[in-house]
């Protein structure tokens, strides 16, 4: 049980270090000695009180905060270290009511560099269609990504995120805008990329009951790392039980 | 009628160059309005007072050179405290167009004389040259370009900077691309369109463009679709019934913007 996520999916030869990640901001420590360390084909969620420095760990992850320590992607199979590619899911996008945006020209913006106001490329169409099959999302592409649901923009989010495939994907309370039964499906949905593509998943959750369901690795933090390990392990700790009171 | 309107050379110069800026405006606006960038834009036509001011002070005979100048530093420092993250943006911008406004009456005005320079304000399209119209007809051709090799990046940030550094993209780069491209067309177009007017005509044709359109592609033809007819609508009214062209474009243009959201719960 303890080492659940060795014998998982992806290849499990992936190594993602971080080490002694620290975090100040104007004198005020947000984050120290944050060491983590994540192989593909597992899931990490980030857990904590509000405030505990979630956020910030993931914005230091994704490198828009000046931070201390270092972030290593190691391939155990050569030993050599590589450039660490993300795929980044955020809470939600601030798009406006009547954004001209679809989900296709989202989509291809990002990920080719055929300028999208000159239209639909077939070639492109056809990939982003393909790839949004994977999550179910395909009949959205033509839809304008503001009128989509929470549910279906993070399916959306989730596409975009995955292409090209990441090492790592770093999601940041995606569950937030989605209906209680949606919540379900997307975390299923998550599993299913663990088992489809070769990357290590970290996220920032409130949910525990799903961590504890879906999570191969738990972490709790509170400006450092309090627990961390299985989620039966973390959710028995007392740390576990110093920060949330009760057990779940 | 018309026939006989561009009998006038000046009348055709500024038929011309009508059909040269209200599309790239129209090109312009569809960003500036995705990135909110509307209150920018806006300070940003407002330092052209100063601009040409720094200009008058210098002696420099043509004051299109200090106003380009002085607006690609200010859109450039307007980014840089933006990024600084202190004060609420719209804050800052505002001390600053309020600034370079004042800034520019006050050098302008010295020994009473900034009647001669009020033309500034409102614009003249009607004494534009032919030379002028082929400048910004080359400038619309550089942002054409600009635009194949640019618009992805800049529509990435637009819908969110986070995303869009995430994937490895230099956002502070693009957004200084951007703003010193828009500073420069700005500077280079006042004269003829007017300090008071300029921001009108960048914002309203693509703000009305949204109300009709589903995806990026749609956005770009109706808002340099609608540009182009309230430039050819308006100019050709003020011609007829002898007003100033620039108010009247933007009043067509405005006109438009109210039918499209009105015209919208029927689209969508």
């Amino acid at each position: 049980m303890a080492h659940k996520h060795e014998i998982k999916h992806g290849c499990g030869f992936h190594c993602i270090k971080m080490n002694n990640l620290g975090v100040t901001i104007g004198g005020d420590v947000i984050l120290q000695d944050i060491n983590l360390h994540v192989h593909c084909g597992s899931l990490t969620a980030v857990i904590g009180r509000n405030g505990a420095g979630k956020s910030t760990l993931l914005k230091c992850i994704l490198g828009e905060i000046p931070h201390e320590g270092e972030i290593k992607f190691t391939d155990l199979k050569d030993g050599k270290t590589k450039k660490l590619k993300i795929g980044y899911v955020p809470q939600s996008l601030h798009i406006e009511k009547n954004s001209p945006i679809s989900v296709y020209d989202l989509i291809a913006g990002y990920v080719t560099k055929f300028p999208v106001f000159l239209g639909k490329r077939k070639k492109v169409y056809d990939m982003v269609k393909e790839h949004l099959d994977v999550f179910q999302a395909s009949d959205l592409i033509d839809k304008c990504v503001c009128d989509l649901s929470g549910g279906e923009l993070q399916r959306v989010l989730l596409s975009l995120a995955t292409m090209p495939v990441p090492n790592l994907l770093v999601l940041d309370e995606p569950a937030a805008g989605i209906d209680a039964n949606g919540i379900k499906s997307f975390y299923d949905t998550l599993k299913l990329i663990k088992d489809k593509y070769d990357l290590a998943v970290i996220l920032v959750s409130h949910d525990l009951e799903y961590v504890k369901e879906y999570a191969d690795t738990v972490v709790l933090i509170d400006k450092t790392v309090l627990c961390q390990g299985t989620p039966e392990e973390v959710y028995e700790s007392p740390e576990f039980n110093g920060v949330f009171g009760v057990n779940v | 009628m018309i026939s006989e309107m561009l009998k006038y050379e000046f009348m055709k110069n500024a038929f011309l160059a009508v059909l040269v800026i209200t599309p790239l405006f129209g090109l312009l606006g569809t960003v500036v309005v995705s990135k909110k960038m509307a209150f920018f834009s806006d300070a940003l036509g407002h330092s052209a007072l100063t601009g040409m001011g720094i200009g008058v002070l210098l002696g420099i005979a043509d004051t299109d050179l200090s106003m380009a100048l002085f607006g690609v530093a200010f859109a450039l420092l307007l980014n840089f405290i933006k990024r600084k993250n202190v004060i609420s943006n719209d804050t800052v911008i505002s001390v600053f167009a309020s600034l370079s406004t004042a800034l520019g009456l006050v050098i302008l005005s010295k020994g009473g004389n900034f009647s001669k320079y009020s033309g500034l304000l409102v614009g003249d399209i009607l004494s534009i040259s032919r030379k002028q119209v082929i400048i910004i007809a080359i400038v619309l051709a550089v942002t054409l370009i600009f635009w194949a090799v640019c618009f992805n990046s800049l529509h990435e940030i637009s819908i969110s900077e986070s995303l869009a550094k995430s994937r490895g993209l230099n956002v502070k780069l693009y957004d200084n691309l951007f703003a010193i491209l828009l500073a420069l067309i700005v500077m280079l177009t006042i004269k003829w369109v007017g300090i008071l007017i300029i921001n009108a005509l960048l914002i309203v044709p693509a703000a009305a463009a949204r109300n009709l359109s589903s995806n990026e592609k749609e956005y770009h033809i109706f808002s340099v679709a609608i540009a182009l007819f309230c430039g050819i609508m308006g100019l050709l009214l003020s011609y007829f019934i002898n007003v100033a062209a620039g108010p009247m474009i933007v009043v067509f243009a405005a006109i438009i913007f109210f039918i499209t959201l009105f015209v919208r719960p029927l689209l969508k």
